[in-house]
């Protein structure tokens, strides 16, 4: 293992250099049982008790696919304006590994279920991008090694493996992209991309902390302006999206460092050690691998007909950039709110709900992702299951921008529709909370507190502004909060000229 | 003959009859195999594995059904099975030392349907390594010997199952062929040895040797016995996706008397004159007798044919090398220690398995391997479309396609030993295999060899289109019920001469 | 001859099998005896055949998203060489077994 701490080159040696990167990622998929058999695809149960003759690769028994994982693929591809081919197959990738059951992995080489493509993103300051997909192919997942006997559970050292297959055959999707990307901001925002994409497909949760998403990166540099591509390295063992960053950001430094040096780049797979926050060479045989890929002889080909393709297509939901699009363009949000929206698909669904009642993309984002976000945390209960209506929301959005509630009285009737439901008019019309704004009314409930006050009168006479302040509180608190304070002040001042 | 050896030579359909009729009881059978069976094995060596508590429990349950009212096809029928299907508790070895103390925890498809319709498991018979020859020899656990002469090998793969049924040690048995090794050992064994179409008959639970080609089949000393078996095991597997979803069409009702209205092809290119005038004028009388039957024979000519062995040598070792990848001493059976994981990769492969299932393994990773992969493997393939089509062509002119089941009767140990030449005894079976076809063996005759005394029986191939197993099993009958050829050999030895 | 045609050592690698030095030679003669044997396909024009890797044409065999029984784990485990903790136990793994 050979590490290599890289300083951080100069700013202008930095600018000098375009980083060229591609992204590999693996994402289990999400369905009941596992790719090939009946097990359950589960995260988590004790080891070796979610398997069965197929996932154990007993000598006699034989996969048969999950038609729900193909499902999951054509809905992916189509996300991503992919190609699906009329017709498919599943290969086998022959190399012997301890947590590989048969030996052998059912994966897909020269013909995948989807090719081509493009995944659209967007990054933190609202610049769209595109990063080309290769393609995206299925597979299976292996089992899990816990590596034993060192003491630290890392393979260097350690006297012995123990191998759990509960993980092995479950449904894996391998995504390739082009080498579009170039930087690690934009890398990650690609990996947002996806996982926004997928998890609104309902096709998997992408928990990284889970293993449920694992990915790669291709990293190579060129001068400014250069055609041709530099030499790549490739990256492993990134187990989380600001592993991603830190390992992309930190082999850009690295190769920026030796170009600047003169020195030459070597083709070879780097590993991330997040402690150290560097790259460390892998190569230990650099026998490239002969993985005598071939038909698997034990499944049929897939074809996939043009009305299956139709029929998954029309079930698709609005995909995360169309939203993010409609968001920014129609309502107009920032890139941040649209974000969080386009993030939380069953707040932007209510978000949309309400504001086809209401009308006010403006009035319904400053309550979706203000108080009602705010309770929900509170809470635990996701808005869209909250008692609020969307409906009940728009109710209170339309009494706010009429002016008929204020904002102070807006929140309490949030927080009584939060606890009991039911419809923001009622409650406003029950308990008299329109705002009051006629004058001889809030006249008379300044009079009370002029009479209630006189210090702070006096107080105001000799050039307190902080005693307006007071009386305005006194005036809302005795009317409930329901006299417009705007119209509060302009009496007082009047009262007390 | 005592009431016990007419056991052994009745057939499956006569047992059935009376054990549903309740004349007889599937416990009363399962003992007297229970009893007879270690001493009548003792030097043939058809069995591995004797599954008496099995059996007895499998008897118990069959007595049950009947008395509730059932009746079932294979009642107290007892049955050997090919120790490369998984039956559920027992040991099951595939003929390898890698594989000697595993125990399956789950019952092959196949297994399991034959046991459902009544039979009663005997036990586990032995096969060439990882069904990986054509003598039974490259077993590494026991040394099966040919019912009709001690000297001579029963032929294989399943060796074992063929000379369970020769002997008159099971009434039936599965085999798996997957280039002949039903059929050739059927014709060693005087059995009737049927591989049914591809696809027909589940694989799983049958642990693989070449998945694109392995099929399961019966062994029967009648083709009227074969039909009931295969009837039992036949029929879509959700467990296997490359069975076929197809209703199933029973054979037991589609036997015939007589050819008339066939037309049977003999290939040009599949000629005997090169096997020697005794062999030569066997298959001439069998033709002869298809065409006495009614048949019209016509000449069909099979042009890459010739292709067949070269091609099958690509595509089955290329497809072992894979299947067999798993043997790696992780979850189940051999373990040799080694300093690291790939070490005792290494050393477990190397003292479980056997030369002739490495040199397949070697051949079969080096066609598949970087640079090698369209000059052998695609090629290969090709040539497999080739040859299937040729079948296709031929079966435009013809109904059933005759020929025979190997190159020779059953040689002695030892006969063999340059691989290649070993290869040569599967000629004929093995472009049927390719094509996918079914075929059977059924006996049609005997020929003393040079290098023997007493006359060996031979097999006749017929091969039918795809999906035409009425056809074949129907026609097979026909020639069976006329020319008797089974039974005009002398009784089969199951012991060594004092 | 023999050793031209085939790299015996490199082919043993890839499948894993630890061979003696005696192995490597018979191997090396018998397997480019069989090379030479299936060489005769060469004199098969396939140039306008395609090829076959399932004789049978079925197409788009699936099953259902069902979930359906396990083995046990002590029935997984039964045949194991070495276990531990319910785990499978293996001696190390080097990064090259990969
Ligand atoms: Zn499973």
């Amino acid at each position: 293992m050979i590490s290599e701490r890289s300083s951080v080159p100069p700013a202008d040696a930095a600018a000098k250099y375009e980083a060229v990167i591609g992204i590999e990622c693996h994402v289990e998929l999400k369905t009941a049982s596992k790719m090939f058999c009946g097990c359950p695809n589960a995260f988590g149960g004790e080891p070796n008790t979610q398997v069965c003759p197929v996932c154990l690769a007993l000598p006699g028994a034989l996969p048969v696919p999950n038609a729900a994982a193909i499902e999951h693929m054509i809905r992916a591809g189509l996300a991503f304006d992919c190609a699906i081919p009329a017709f498919s197959k599943f290969d086998r990738k022959n190399y012997f590994y301890p947590d590989m059951p048969k030996d052998y992995q059912i994966s897909q080489y020269d013909m995948p279920l989807t090719q081509g493509g493009v995944v659209r993103y967007w990054l933190a300051d609202g610049t769209l991008r595109e990063c080309r997909l290769t393609r995206i192919h299925l597979e299976e997942d292996t089992g899990k090694s816990t590596h034993a006997g060192s003491g630290d559970g890392r393979i260097a050292g350690s006297t012995y493996s123990l191998v759990d297959f509960n993980r092995a055959g479950v449904p894996l999707m391998e995504c390739v992209s082009d080498p579009d990307i170039r930087s690690a901001d934009e890398a990650v925002a690609f990996l947002d991309a996806l996982k926004r994409t997928f998890v609104q497909l309902g096709i998997s949760d992408v928990k990284m902390e889970e293993g449920s998403l694992r990915c790669d990166a291709n990293v190579s540099l060129r001068l400014r302006g250069a055609a041709e591509y530099g030499t790549k390295t490739e990256i492993k063992n990134m187990n989380s999206f600001r592993s991603v960053h830190r390992a992309i950001q930190s082999e850009i430094e690295r190769q920026t460092g030796l170009l600047e040096r003169g020195e030459r780049i070597i083709q070879e797979t780097r590993g991330w050690d997040e402690a150290g926050g560097v790259t460390h060479s892998m190569r230990s045989k650099e026998k490239a691998h002969d993985y005598r890929y071939f038909p698997d002889p034990d499944l049929v080909p897939m074809e996939i007909d043009a009305a299956t393709v139709e029929r998954v297509r029309a079930a698709l939901p609005e995909l995360p950039i169309a939203r993010y699009e409609r968001y920014v363009d129609a309502y107009k949000l920032s890139v941040a709110q649209a974000t969080q929206l386009v993030d939380n698909a069953s707040l932007a669904e209510y978000f949309d709900r309400a504001v086809d009642s209401a009308k006010s993309p403006a009035g319904v984002l400053n309550f979706v992702l203000g108080d009602l976000s705010r309770l929900a945390n509170e809470s635990g209960i996701e808005v869209a299951h909250s008692k609020v209506t969307p409906e009940a929301l728009a109710e209170l959005v339309a009494l706010t921008d009429a002016k008929t509630i204020n904002s102070k009285v807006a929140k309490d009737v949030l927080v009584r529709l939060w606890n009991d439901g039911g419809s923001a008019k009622a409650i406003v019309q029950a308990d008299g909370l329109a705002q009051v704004s006629d004058p001889a009314a809030v006249g008379a409930f300044v009079d009370a507190a002029l009479a209630a006050n006189p210090k702070s009168v006096a107080d105001f006479a000799a050039g307190k502004e902080n005693a307006l302040k007071f009386l305005i509180g006194q005036v809302m608190k005795a009317s409930r909060g329901t006299a417009n304070p705007a119209l509060v002040e302009t009496v007082l001042r009047d009262r007390m000229r | 003959m005592s009431a016990d050896d007419l056991l052994f030579t009745s057939g499956a359909r006569a047992i059935a009859r009376s054990v549903n009729r309740r004349e007889r009881s599937a416990a009363d059978i399962a003992e007297a195999v229970r009893v007879a069976l270690p001493e009548r094995d003792r030097d043939l060596g058809a069995y591995l594995t004797l599954t008496p508590d099995l059996m007895r429990q499998h008897a118990r349950r069959v007595d049950e059904r009947i008395a509730a009212g059932e009746t079932l096809p294979l009642a107290g029928v007892p049955v050997a099975i090919k120790d490369n299907m998984c039956l559920r508790g027992t040991r099951t070895t595939c003929g390898s030392k890698m594989l000697e103390n595993w125990i399956a925890p789950y019952t092959a498809t196949a297994v399991g349907r034959l046991l459902a319709a009544g039979a009663l498991p005997i036990g586990k018979t032995n096969m060439d390594e990882f069904a990986m020859g054509s003598s039974c020899e490259n077993s590494a656990l026991r040394t099966t010997r040919n019912p009709y002469d001690f000297d001579r090998v029963p032929g294989g793969s399943s060796g074992g199952s063929a000379a369970a049924v020769g002997a008159e040690l099971a009434t039936l048995a599965l085999g798996s062929d997957t280039g002949g090794s039903i059929r050739e050992p059927a014709a060693f064994c005087n059995v009737v040895g049927f591989k049914p179409t591809y696809g027909r008959v589940s694989r799983y639970g049958l642990i693989a040797f070449a998945s694109s080609l392995d099929q399961i089949g019966p062994f029967a000393r009648t083709v009227e016995d074969a039909a009931l078996a295969y009837d039992a095991i036949a029929g879509y597997d959700p467990l296997d996706a490359t069975s076929l979803n197809a209703p199933n069409e029973p054979t037991a009702d589609a036997l015939r008397t007589d050819l008339r209205g066939m037309r049977v092809g003999i290939v040009k290119e599949f000629g005997t004159a090169d096997l020697g005038p005794a062999i030569h004028a066997a298959y001439a009388q069998a033709y002869a007798d298809l065409a006495a039957l009614g048949a019209e024979l016509v000449e069909v000519e099979l042009p890459t044919a010739k292709y067949g062995l070269a091609t099958y040598y690509l595509i089955a070792p290329a497809e072992c090398s894979s299947n067999l990848a798993r043997f790696d001493g992780v979850r189940y059976g051999l373990r040799v220690d080694g300093a690291d994981v790939g070490e005792m990769y290494e050393k477990t492969r190397a003292a479980g398995f056997g030369d002739e299932v490495k040199r397949r393994i070697l051949i079969g990773t080096y066609a598949l391997s970087s640079g090698y992969y369209d000059a052998y493997y695609v090629k290969a393939q090709k040539a497999r479309t080739a040859i299937a089509d040729d079948f296709k062509r031929a079966f435009a002119r013809c109904d059933l396609i005759a020929s025979p089941a190997a190159s020779t009767p059953a040689f002695t140990f030892n006969a063999k030993s340059d691989p290649v030449a070993m290869y040569l005894m599967d000629y004929y079976t093995i472009p049927v295999s390719l094509a996918g076809l079914p075929a059977l063996s059924v006996p049609c005759g005997a020929v003393v060899p040079e290098d023997g005394t007493r006359p060996m029986p031979l097999g006749l191939q017929l091969a039918a289109p795809l999906f035409s197993e009425r056809l074949l099993l129907g026609a097979a009958h026909a020639y069976e019920r006329a020319t008797q050829h089974a039974l005009k050999l002398p009784r089969p030895q199951i012991a060594k001469a004092p | 001859m023999a050793s031209d045609r085939i790299d015996v050592r490199h082919v043993a690698k890839l499948a894993r099998l630890a061979l003696t030095e005696s192995e490597v030679l018979r191997y090396g003669s018998q397997l480019a005896g069989l090379l030479t044997f299936v060489d005769e396909l060469r004199g098969l024009d396939t140039e306008h055949v395609g090829a076959t890797a399932q004789v049978v044409e079925s197409r788009n065999v699936t099953r259902p998203d069902v979930v359906g029984p396990c083995l046990s784990r002590e029935d997984a485990l039964a045949g194991a060489p070495q276990a531990q903790n319910g785990f499978f136990r293996v001696p190390k793994i080097i990064a090259a077994a990969e």
